[in-house]
């Protein structure tokens, strides 16, 4: 009898509360957002602080990357939004092919930036570096910032991938299905953030020179 | 009667105790996601860590004893006391009330089976632990333990030769494990409140726990980030807040204490969430003014947030940003007065039980006025030149932290203990700890105010024979503080050991929720979850009485 006790004891403790999970999320990314807050703050004060240099360095970055990156972004937002009404709709392959896709345009996002990185570093502009360190201090400042804003976000991005690709797994196996789809909207939520930074990212490094 | 007969006589289902899960021995505890289990587990941890720390400031302390070198090194000393604040306030104060007490008596107290993520709880408290094993690592890595004070303050912190990164990576780590606990506990409330219980028949320890949990949340990652660069400045060389690469370290100061001032109202909130428990309790009687407590914990939690700059006075900034800063400082006093007066208000004419949780919450009102007190000196701006970075910075920080939420600890300890055990200490020997517990603290803690207001530097290694006095008084409250804490520890763990058992559910004659379920709590807290139909501080055979009494009079 005892033991029949505890099973339904260990049973009834996973309980199910959709709405409580989408509000844990919700939670969660209000940290995300204030993390990225006290970065946006510091970029805030040095602009204001060093706005010719900020001004000289932004012309080094590359505007077409930067655009191509921001549609693939976007993109694979709307593929990510996709995918989620495919399931609720029932139809899980659709599914798993639109989660699919929104991983592929990710990867692309990161082939890009690593690009990006390697010929700025080739171009002898890395923190430390001597070309670097004899440019004006808002200069340094700004690639700083750029290198440590971006690269964060790139961290958000892979850790979205690998999030998304745990859900695709998991949508397989049939245990994110139509009637409960909790999980797959919260991995949704987080890639939307990841791609809202990216909407304030871009403009402030590549598009206001 | 054994215990174990004895508890189960009292429900039909094992208590959390008992119940095993999957696990057997160590793992039935390390993986369990029971919030009970998950709440001991913290309890443990976070007393061994205190003790570390305590072990620490006493060694400070003895290296004060005398002018000059007397047991340790310069070096070694700047180490003390930087770990003594890392253990102290990111391991000990911050998760007290809330990973501990919190866990345990959140669900409990809104008529909830658990929280609402039980494995975000578990990974909370394992993030924890490894942020504490990082940081008790730190000590034996080659450089040598941090030397930079828990501010972690720039440039020094960029350029010291000792294991910062370590130690600040330690802090993010557990500061994550912080958010996460703090999310919970909203989501918890939000979701999980048993039927009827509306937001004001919440007790008022989860009001404080709400606001804490948002102050968790909205602060907690902005030190994450913080921290965060600064690794990234010592491994990469980026300068963001090197002055030497063009970097603002006044900057890194706004932001460390944007979150860290706020973090003071994460450690005292939950305190005086316990409180206001206690004192009804043992008043016997409804706390007064529910909703102006409830009301000025918001306001806390509102305020607190945006007093930061009061920390930098004297670092630079405007005059028009000092005159603000230093008025919302003193506007934080009004709802902690509120909190005071009402705390006292409800135990005018209320019949009075003298037993150990409120001898702590009494001691707790007592060492917080002197601390908010202090705090207003320092909060005016003439005065705080003066004596900014002195010892009365360090006496004031102690009154609120270690006389505030530590008392809130040691009340909640005493209040709650046998209430999660199952088993009762010994009640005399509790009062004789808090009193050697409370002398000693003030013997400690308040020469550090006057010989601060005289001029003796925080943090300094030696210092002018005319501090001799202050510091040697210092010196041996501190030894009459540690043999009260050591009386107090050793009475509570001989008690969970073999203790005198209790099965009365309602062990004090608390009316809140968790004094409605057998002791200890059964697995799943409640058989029903119960309906809520009155606040939690009804006491009404008490007040029906009162008028009986003054005709008497």
């Amino acid at each position: 009898m005892s033991i029949i006790a505890h099973e339904h004891a260990a049973e009834s403790h996973v309980h199910r509360d959709d709405v409580g999970s989408r509000m844990g999320m919700w939670l969660f990314l209000f940290t995300e957002l204030i993390l990225f807050g006290g970065m946006f703050f510091l970029y805030a004060v040095y602009r204001f602080m060093h706005q010719e240099d900020f001004h000289v360095a932004a012309k080094e970055l590359n505007t077409i990357i930067g655009t191509f990156n921001t549609a693939l972004l976007l993109t694979s937002s709307l593929t990510m939004a996709l995918s989620i009404t495919a399931i609720q709709k029932r139809n899980r392959n659709l599914s798993i092919f639109f989660q699919v896709i929104t991983i592929i345009l990710a990867l692309g996002f990161m082939v890009n930036k690593y690009f990006e990185w390697t010929s700025k570093i080739h171009h002898g502009i890395f923190p430390g570096s001597e070309e670097l360190l004899a440019q004006n201090s808002g200069q340094i400042l700004f690639f700083g910032l750029y290198y440590v804003m971006t690269g964060l976000h790139g961290l958000h991005v892979l850790i979205g991938m690998v999030l998304i690709a745990v859900m695709t797994r998991l949508t397989k196996r049939g245990v994110i299905n139509a009637d409960s789809y909790v999980k797959l909207e919260a991995a949704g939520l987080y890639w939307h953030l990841v791609d809202i930074i990216w909407i304030f990212l871009f403009p402030l490094f590549y598009l206001i020179t | 009667m054994s215990a174990d007969t004895a508890i189960h006589i009292n429900n039909n289902e094992p208590s959390y105790l008992e119940y095993r899960g999957k696990g057997t021995g160590i793992k039935s505890w390390i993986f369990s996601t029971d919030h009970k289990r998950i709440s001991i587990l913290y309890l443990v941890s976070l007393l061994s860590f205190f003790a570390v720390g305590v072990t620490l400031g006493f060694l400070i302390r003895l290296e004060l004893i005398a002018p000059g070198k007397t047991i340790v090194e310069p070096q070694t000393y700047n180490s003390f006391f930087t770990l003594h604040g890392v253990i102290m306030i990111f391991l000990f104060v911050v998760p007290g009330l809330p990973a501990a007490f919190g866990n345990f008596f959140l669900p409990i107290m809104v008529g909830a089976k658990d929280v609402s993520f039980p494995r975000l709880n578990l990974l909370s408290w394992w993030l924890y632990i490894i942020g504490g094993l990082m940081a008790i690592t730190s000590i034996f890595l080659p450089g040598g333990p941090a030397d930079t004070g828990w501010t972690f303050y720039i440039p020094y912190s960029v350029r010291t030769g000792t294991n910062v990164i370590f130690t600040v990576f330690a802090a993010f780590v557990l500061g994550f494990s912080s958010i996460l606990t703090g999310l919970n506990f909203i989501t918890t409330i939000h979701r999980l409140r048993a039927p009827g219980m509306g937001w004001f028949k919440m007790p008022l320890f989860i009001w404080s726990l709400y606001s804490t949990a948002w102050i968790q949340i909205l602060a907690t990652p902005i030190i994450g980030i913080t921290l965060v660069l600064i690794a990234i400045e010592r491994i990469f060389g980026v300068g963001l807040f090197d002055p030497s690469l063009g970097g603002d370290p006044v900057l890194y100061q706004h932001l460390f204490w944007i979150y860290s001032h706020p973090a003071v109202y994460i450690m005292i909130l939950p305190a005086m969430g316990v409180i206001s428990e206690i004192l009804p309790t043992f008043a016997n009687r409804t706390i007064f003014g529910y909703k102006f407590i409830a009301f000025s914990s918001i306001g806390i939690a509102l305020f607190g947030s945006l007093v930061w700059a009061h920390h930098m006075f004297t670092a630079g900034m405007s005059d028009t940003g000092q005159f603000i800063f230093s008025l919302l400082t003193f506007l934080v006093a009004i709802p902690s007065a509120i909190k005071v007066f009402n705390w006292v208000a409800t135990l005018y004419k209320g019949s009075i039980d003298l037993q150990p949780p409120l001898y702590y919450a009494l001691g707790f009102i007592f060492l917080f006025c002197i601390g908010g007190f202090t705090g207003l000196i320092q909060g005016s701006l003439a005065v705080n030149m003066q004596i900014h970075d002195t010892s009365f910075v360090v006496g004031h920080f102690h009154y609120i932290v270690f006389g505030g939420t530590g008392f809130g600890i040691f009340a909640a300890l005493h209040y709650w203990l046998p209430k999660m055990t199952g088993r009762m200490y010994n009640l005399k020997t509790a009062k004789t700890a808090f009193w050697i517990a409370f002398i000693g603290f003030n013997v400690l803690y308040f020469p550090m105010l006057i010989m601060g207001w005289l001029g003796m530097p925080r943090r300094y290694y030696d210092y002018l024979p005319e501090f001799w006095p202050y510091h040697l008084t210092a010196t041996i409250g501190s030894w009459i503080l540690i043999t009260g804490l050591a009386i107090m520890f050793v009475n509570l763990i001989k008690s969970v050991r073999k203790g005198p058992v209790v099965t009365k559910q309602n062990i004090w004659g608390g009316h809140t929720l968790e004094w409605s379920v057998p002791t200890p709590p059964p697995l799943e807290n409640f058989e029903e979850v119960p309906v809520i139909t009155e606040g939690p501080y009804e006491y009404k055979e008490n007040e029906e009485a009162e008028p009986e009494l003054q005709e008497v009079k």
